[in-house]
């Protein structure tokens, strides 16, 4: 089935969308993309940059004050109605009935969305079983686990089998394994169900795992746009900070970096030896290693992945970054 | 049709729900057991003041009233499912979907609308246990419980309305403050409204309470003026659609504000 109809339009298209809440407030400045069908496109930016917005707009439940957006090749603000028998939406909130079973909760939202009979009930069965949840099945979801709970609200997206679904920051709130789990879930559905998703999310590494295109959102506007290979080549790389036995003076420490590969901006404040390295986790044998040499005590090290902080900071250009940083030497 | 069916999987979430807390059962159970007690006892020799007319006795007097104010105690409070739904995202869920707007509320206000059947069963049975002869039958006491069935679905819509536009849990509680009282006592359910003062009788002529307690209690009496009761259950009919209407329409509101 190569070559289907709706190749040709993107699955997701948005244009120059502005949204104005009273008092002034603009959550969206002209925000444009478009998301190519089959792919999970990540929004990346911290709380209130405009996120949850362009998702509702693009979902029906809120109108733009200017632009226009397509879902799945139709147009959102004349079609609503249409636009919400292809989308599934799992928002921010966990949105399960409490007081109602889990296969009630998925019998229900597949009946609003005109399933019926055996075709229902065997759909409801398969999602139970894909996501783990038979043997709680027919217990309230009140007494769910948090994950539980999280993922009977993305399985109640995808009763209907939706061309579009909208994850808003789905794993806010959850404990490490269970957001793994969500994630191996999420890569499985564009892989074998060829759905497209449009992924919110504030965790850098999360739109890193699973997003084949990003746009970094800040004050309404997008500010980049690549592929997360692309974003993190802009960066200079993973910070490693040494700590060492004693305070150093400038020259024996940096001088025995200097021979490191790939390692660059090294600089010491006090104990503390901090550099960036283009792989963080290569670069520390052979910083340990000069450090060793040169006769310097090391105490710890650390290694962290370019955060979400370095990204958008860099993205939208504020100066205040270097200001409030120690200077390099 | 899919409005409809929408609407009664929307009543079967609710009801369901309403049964799995024996405690809220309980309550909506006893309620109305308790107001027929109380007031029975309280106004008894309402009876005695010269003038009173209607009822063979004072139970039978009452008892349209105790089901009239059931129906607007319980009904008032539904707007909380609703603000209890914004809360947790489920509105949002909804209304991403494609049902109708319209299943939200009607869904909502049939389960107000069974309950309330329920505990006006339950009033009955009281009553005639206690020795209310209810002179209108099966029939009469049908039109009693269609006519607070008619006057639910307006204050439930009206609750949801409220609960929509203002998304505030004080809304909901402040309209069965100032409403359901005061409504209640505006109205011939406790008092034939000829002993009332001029001011309350003319107020009482345009309150939708009292034309429901009307109904219900020309309905049971013998020889029942049937004029009356159509017009009073048409009026009932009319007010519970504009009602219904009202609160679909505050959707929109509801989404400018998202």
């Amino acid at each position: 089935m190569i070559g289907q109809q709706h190749t040709a339009s993107p699955a997701i298209g948005a244009d120059g969308l502005v949204k104005r809440y009273a008092g002034d407030v603009t959550a969206l400045d002209g925000i444009g993309f478009s998301v190519e069908a089959g792919t999970i496109f990540g929004l990346l930016g911290p709380n209130g940059a405009g996120k949850s917005t362009t998702v509702k707009i693009l979902t029906t439940l809120s109108r733009p004050d200017k632009g226009s957006a397509t879902v799945a090749g139709i147009d959102v603000i004349r079609h609503p109605e249409r636009v919400r028998r292809v989308i599934g939406s799992v928002g921010q909130r966990i949105a399960v009935d409490p007081e109602a079973t889990g296969r009630e909760n998925l019998i229900l939202e597949g009946r609003l969305h005109g399933l019926r009979g055996s075709t229902l009930r065997g759909r409801v069965d398969e999602l139970l079983g894909h996501f783990g949840l038979r043997d709680a099945a027919n217990r309230v979801a009140r007494t769910y686990s948090g994950g539980m709970q999280r993922k009977l609200d993305v399985a109640m997206g995808l009763v209907h089998r939706p061309r579009v679904l909208f994850l808003d920051e789905p794993t806010t709130g959850l404990d490490p394994e269970a957001r793994a789990d969500l994630w191996a879930e999420i890569a499985r559905l564009t892989r074998s169900d060829g759905l497209t998703i449009l992924l919110t999310t504030h965790y850098l590494e999360e739109a890193d795992r699973l997003a084949a295109r990003l746009a970094i959102v800040d004050r309404g506007r997008i500010v980049a746009e690549g592929t997360p290979e692309e974003l993190k080549a802009d960066l200079r790389g993973d910070a490693i900070q040494v700590e060492l036995q004693q305070t150093e003076t400038m020259g024996r420490a940096t001088s025995a970096l200097a021979g490191v590969a790939g390692l660059h901006e090294a600089t010491l404040d006090g104990r503390v030896l901090r550099a960036r390295a283009d792989h963080g986790a290569s670069a520390v044998p052979a910083v340990l290693s000069a450090l060793e040499l040169a006769g310097v005590g090391v105490v710890s090290v650390t290694v962290a992945r370019p955060s979400l902080d370095d990204v958008y900071l860099r993205h939208t250009g504020r100066a205040f970054r270097h200001e409030t940083q120690e200077t390099y030497a | 049709m899919t409005a409809i069916a929408e609407s009664l999987y929307m009543t079967q979430r609710h009801t369901r729900a309403l049964l799995r807390q024996p405690w809220f059962v309980a309550m909506t159970l006893v309620q109305p057991m308790v107001w027929l007690f109380l007031f029975g006892q309280l106004f008894k020799s309402v009876t005695e003041i010269p003038g009173f007319v209607g009822g063979a006795s004072y139970l039978d007097y009452l008892m349209p009233g105790v089901v009239v104010m059931t129906a607007m105690f319980s009904s008032g409070w539904s707007g909380m499912g609703t603000i209890d739904d914004i809360d947790r995202g489920l509105m949002d869920r909804f209304l991403v979907g494609p049902l109708h707007r319209s299943a939200l509320i009607v869904g909502r206000i049939v389960h107000e609308g069974i309950s309330l059947i329920v505990q006006a069963l339950i009033i009955g049975g009281i009553g005639l246990l206690l020795g209310a002869r209810l002179e209108g039958g099966p029939l009469g006491f049908g039109v009693l419980v269609l006519a607070s069935v008619l006057l639910a679905f307006a204050f439930a819509s009206l609750s949801n309305a409220l609960a929509l536009t203002l998304r505030q849990r004080e809304s909901v509680i402040g309209i069965n403050q100032f409403m359901v009282l005061p409504l209640t006592f505006l109205s011939a359910a406790f008092m034939p409204l000829s002993l009332a003062p001029d001011w309350i009788q003319t107020f009482a002529r345009f309150n939708p309470v009292n034309w429901a307690v009307e109904a219900g209690r020309e309905a049971l009496v013998a020889n029942a003026d049937w004029s009356l009761i159509v017009s009073r259950l048409v009026a009932l009919g009319v007010i519970a659609t504009i009602c219904a209407w009202m609160a679909t329409g505050a959707f929109r509101s509801y989404q400018r504000s998202v």
